[in-house]
């Protein structure tokens, strides 16, 4: 479904986002990246749907060779939806508008249609009710599932997730993660940056672990969190599963989700 | 001792009247065409080809630096040299290139000033750069530069005091021509001086009545 090959981003300066990572996502497959800070985890993400240019290599989405020159980076982009560490809601529009807002310029849907495909789709993510909210009027968590939603709507092929829990709060983290276990349950194709041990685990079939741009290990989830090979991972996987609330939203008897 | 004769003022007022009426004219007029300029240079500074760039931050940075009288006499005397140009028309035309300048960088600063994270947000949602500055940066950009905007459309006002240098009789040239026949500087730049204060503070009072009305969450 995706398949990267040998893809590097240099910035300037010099120093390199990511360097010749290959990489393959099948479809229907979740794929955790994990990664210290400044790992070129979220360039990978970014060069996936062309928000970062890449400087060697290529990337095939779905048949579509997509760091050509003559790339359509609109057309990519209607099948790659992608939610962003800050959300990025549109503070202007309701969640409802966020939501009806792409499909009527993009994908050239009718208002009455668009709305309709949003009102499902913010049912979907637990937020029917709310869709006359502005987005400074919801929770972290309801911001993000509105953005899973607005992503959603637009009916991607993959889905690409670049810290979307980082920014909330640890009582907002479960009710994001569900939406997104629910989603990937469904059989979409996900590529998801996270720390989330627990997620990552019960969700994701495979795990990679980027460090200075490098892809140092992969693997299945389990494996590579539980029995990491490098030296490099093993330590960065001592670190977070040692940080309090580290493993947080792992599935056992205090908590109050459905992960086992 | 000076001896007021605010008794000779009434007999002008319908010249006043009709003098007030010009410079809200060339005032209006500038502001629509200025603020179309200015938005369109806004916008092509901030787009991603180079030379189009280049080309708006040329113009912004003539403009600014370089007296608004200047302008208008290069319109007025010298393209009034090779065909016929009026006094309204080089006055409107001075006013709306000099001040697109300025409304061009109040523009950039309002697209820059919203988070990147939109841009981005709207583009990987499918829009192309012109459809995410349309539905999403701009109406995001307009509502925080409306204050500054406000400003300008207020200098704009006091600026058109200039077209009287190229003899468009608008209320300064109007109130030159009436001191010269009375001789009473004081009532009469007062009187003028009240009728651009009262369009100036009513502009202001106007867009902040926007403002409020556009508040939202």
């Amino acid at each position: 479904m995706v398949s990267i090959r040998g893809a590097s981003r240099r910035f300037s300066g010099g120093h390199y986002g990511v360097r010749g990572i290959t990489l393959d996502v099948s479809r229907g497959e979740t794929l955790v990246v994990m990664g210290p800070s400044g790992s070129g985890k979220s360039t990978l993400l970014r060069c996936v749907n062309g928000l970062e240019r890449l400087d060697e290599g290529e990337i095939i989405i779905d048949g579509m060779r997509v760091n050509h020159e003559t790339t359509d980076w609109n057309k990519v982009r209607e099948e790659v939806g992608m939610v962003f560490q800050g959300f990025h809601l549109f503070p202007n529009r309701t969640a409802l508008e966020n939501l009806t807002l792409p499909q009527t310029v993009v994908r050239r849907r009718p208002a009455a249609e668009a709305k309709t495909v949003a009102r499902a789709l913010l049912d979907r993510v637990g937020l029917g009710g709310k869709e006359s909210r502005f987005p400074a009027e919801l929770s972290g968590g309801e911001k993000q599932r509105v953005a899973i939603a607005r992503a959603l709507a637009m009916n991607p092929k993959i889905m690409l997730f670049d810290e979307p829990t980082s920014a909330l709060d640890p009582e907002m983290i479960l009710e994001v993660l569900e939406v997104m276990r629910d989603l990937a349950g469904e059989g979409m194709t996900m590529l998801v940056v996270t720390h989330e041990i627990g997620f990552a685990r019960e969700v994701a079939q495979r795990a990679v672990f980027l460090d200075e741009g490098l892809l140092v290990e992969a693997g299945p989830a389990r494996d590579l969190i539980d029995r990491p090979e490098t030296a490099r991972c093993r330590a960065f996987m001592q670190r977070i599963l040692r940080r309090p609330g580290g493993e947080s939203v792992r599935p056992g008897p205090a908590s109050e989700s459905s992960w086992t | 001792m000076y001896t007021w004769h605010w008794e000779q003022i009434p007999q002008y007022f319908p010249l006043i009247g009709a003098a007030t009426l010009r410079t809200l004219q060339i005032s209006v007029v500038s502001i629509v065409l200025g603020s179309l300029l200015g938005a369109l240079a806004g916008l092509m500074r901030v787009q991603p080809v180079r030379p189009i760039r280049f080309l708006a931050a040329a113009y912004v940075e003539l403009l600014r630096n370089i007296p608004l009288m200047l302008v208008l006499y290069l319109i007025y005397f010298g393209l009034g040299a090779f065909f016929p140009v009026s006094p309204f028309w080089a006055a409107v035309v001075g006013l709306s290139v000099f001040e697109g300048a300025y409304v061009a960088e109040i523009a950039r600063a309002g697209i820059e000033s919203v988070d990147r994270g939109q841009m981005e947000a709207a583009r990987s949602l499918g829009m192309s750069w012109l459809q995410s500055m349309r539905h999403v940066i701009v109406p995001q950009a307009v509502r925080r530069s409306l204050p500054p905007l406000t400003g300008q459309f207020v200098s704009l006002v006091k600026d058109s005091s200039l077209a009287s240098l190229v003899s468009y009789e608008e209320l300064m040239l109007v109130g030159r021509q009436i001191n010269s026949r009375i001789f009473s500087p004081f009532e009469v730049f007062l009187t003028i001086g009240a009728i651009y204060f009262a369009l100036c503070l009513t502009l202001s009072l106007l867009s902040r009545w926007q403002e409020a009305r556009l508040a939202r969450p």
